[in-house]
């Protein structure tokens, strides 16, 4: 089976980002990116799936700037066979995401499309319910495991109440949570020959998708920062004080 | 302007999101409808009807939507939507789940996770893990919202809203249930819990968590964890609070042997009093604690316990 793996590049999830001070965005200059947490894992199971004999071929996308194929190549360093940038320099939302996704999955067409449950920094968790939408395929969410059986997908799902498996007829959406698995480090010798693997550039503007989007970003603030810092010296001051000075306990 | 919110249940009970999300849409318009779409969920419908300002409350009852499977919601929703200008789902896992999907059969844009709303078409949300606050605009004809239920008080329950059967059946072929698991627990759920006590790696394994049972008791709270503690197999998924986890803003939330991860804090740091109890004094969750004790949680809980 063909496995399709959208991968975005994103803040690295170790960085505290800052607001510019003219509230227009918040400030990315310098700021370390890498692949988005999430689609690592997208890019694990991929490969696991492959290891297993189940895949045949990893297909890494990223839909972006130029800069991108680094996080391409990463992925492709990690075990992908071959990758697709989607060219662009707007500041795109998961709707147009989405539909440039679903021209990738038209062309084609993959037996599973393995995303990430969110992006940390839009925080959206809404593209791979979206291209399953746009594609008319079953969703499986939010994925804690995912097996392959003939023709179907059982998909656990981390839900709020505990876990759901659901079972999707192929072609199907994943997401990826946390719990999905550890992805692994590329080695040096994949990263060499990573360089060799083919990367396609597509520009957006060129796969009849409207790119613009109905959302505009009006201002970028910083959150109301907490007073905290103040210690307590014991328990008995700790309790007293949340009875008598906080109220928040009887 | 005229709303639709999905109503938040488990074909049994209304979830306390629901009457949040209704004060959120009272600040875009009058006209309010609930939508109850599950099986045999005719209590839950009786409760929505009970929210101040619910003009209707629509039940769409049929076996198709027993697991709210976003395949199916997401088609029914889409075909409700004509009649309304913004679609309200809490940002839960199930609203997470099928609005997107909603949007995309709409041709329209999601808004994510709003704690604000601004006007009838401007929002405001967190992101970067909510380092930022954005305030977006949408010029689509038809908004569709997941809301942050934690930023929203709840309305009232004096109402006797009509209640109306729609006989819209959805279902599909592409996906279908299989089981679930759910953890069965007597405490309040973390979203609607006013205490919360949360343990992370610090709690050393899943054992050491019966620490918090007794405190967790006397203060009628709900048991969190952070996500190294749910990784580490210490206890269940659906305690994760967090970025990825659940959003929660309680009136007091302890967090024991948890170093405070932005990542965690993006979950928490909203609430109204925060206490820190960690045995290293450099700890970041210190920074944004009203109330720190620094020390070793295996001596303080206990203690903590009995003064209560
Ligand atoms: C994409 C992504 C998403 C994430 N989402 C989330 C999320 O939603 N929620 C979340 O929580 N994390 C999330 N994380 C993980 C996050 O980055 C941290 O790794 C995690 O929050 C750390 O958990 P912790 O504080 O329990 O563990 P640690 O950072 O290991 O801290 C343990 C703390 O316990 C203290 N301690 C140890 N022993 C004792 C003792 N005996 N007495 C008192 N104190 C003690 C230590 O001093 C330390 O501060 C995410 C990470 C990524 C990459
Ligand atoms: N620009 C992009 N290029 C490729 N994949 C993307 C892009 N944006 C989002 N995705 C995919 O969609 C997932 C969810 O993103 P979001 O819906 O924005 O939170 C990500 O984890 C990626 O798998």
């Amino acid at each position: 089976m063909k496995i399709l793996v959208p991968v975005k590049r994103a803040i690295d999830y170790n960085v505290k980002v800052k607001v510019k001070a003219d509230q227009s965005n918040v400030d990315l200059a310098n700021v370390k990116m890498s692949i988005n947490p999430f689609c690592e894992i997208a890019v694990e199971e991929a490969i696991r799936l492959k290891e297993a004999g189940i895949a045949t071929e990893i297909v890494i996308v990223s839909i972006g700037p130029a800069v991108c194929v680094e996080q391409i190549r990463t992925a492709l360093a990690l075990g992908g066979d071959r990758g697709i940038h989607i060219a662009t320099d707007l500041d795109l939302d998961s709707l147009q995401i989405a539909k440039l996704l679903h021209t990738v999955v038209v062309k084609e067409s993959p037996d599973l499309v393995i995303l990430g449950k969110q992006a940390i920094d839009s925080d959206n968790n809404q593209t791979g319910q979206m291209l399953a939408a746009l594609s008319n395929m079953g969703q499986g969410t939010f994925a804690s495991k995912v097996v392959v059986e003939e023709n179907m997908v059982a998909v656990t799902r981390e839900i709020d109440g505990g876990l759901q498996t659901v079972k999707l007829s192929l072609p199907a959406i994943v997401t990826t949570d946390l719990r999905l698995n550890e992805p692994r480090y590329a080695s040096l010798p994949n990263i060499m020959k990573a360089k060799r693997k083919p990367v396609e550039t597509i520009a957006a503007d060129s796969l009849s998708v409207a790119l613009a989007s109905s959302v505009k970003l009006i201002k970028v603030m910083s959150p109301a920062q907490r007073v905290g810092g103040a210690k307590v010296a014991d328990v008995n001051e700790l309790v007293a004080k949340l009875r008598t000075e906080a109220k928040v306990i009887a | 302007m005229s709303i639709l919110i999905y109503a938040e249940h488990d074909n049994t009970e209304l979830k306390s999101e629901t009457a949040k999300l209704v004060h959120a849409a009272q600040q875009l318009g009058s006209e309010i409808n609930v939508l109850v779409a599950g099986y045999q969920c005719a209590e839950v419908a009786q409760a929505a009807a009970q929210i101040a300002g619910v003009n209707q409350v629509l039940v769409a009852d049929n076996a198709v939507y027993t697991h709210q499977m976003a395949e199916n919601i997401a088609s029914l929703v889409s075909e409700l939507a004509v009649d309304y200008s913004h679609i309200l789902a809490a940002a839960t896992t199930t609203g997470k789940n099928f609005m997107p999907r909603v949007a995309a059969l709409n041709d329209v844009a999601q808004i994510s996770d709003i704690i604000a709303v601004e006007s009838a078409d401007t929002f405001v949300r967190p992101i970067y893990a909510g380092n930022a606050i954005a305030t977006v605009q949408s010029s689509d004809a038809l908004k569709v919202l997941t809301v942050r239920a934690s930023a929203f008080d709840a309305a009232e329950l004096d109402n006797d809203a009509p209640v109306q059967n729609i006989d819209l059946v959805h279902d599909n072929t592409l996906a279908s249930f299989v089981d679930a698991e759910l953890t069965v627990s007597e405490r309040p759920e973390l979203t609607a819990a006013d205490v919360i006590i949360s343990g992370g790696r610090g709690m050393q394994n899943g054992d050491n968590f019966a620490l918090l049972n007794g405190i967790a008791d006397k203060l009628g709270a709900a048991i969190g964890a952070s996500r190294a503690a749910v990784d580490a197999g210490f206890v269940p998924n659906d305690m994760q609070v967090g970025q990825t986890g659940k959003i929660v803003a309680p009136n007091l939330y302890i967090a024991v042997g948890i170093s405070g991860a932005i990542q965690h804090l993006a979950g928490m740091k909203d609430s109204k009093i925060i206490v820190a109890i960690n045995k290293d004094e450099e700890a970041p969750i210190f920074q944004i604690a009203d109330y720190g004790l620094v020390g070793d949680l295996f001596d303080i809980l206990p203690e903590l316990e009995a003064a209560l």
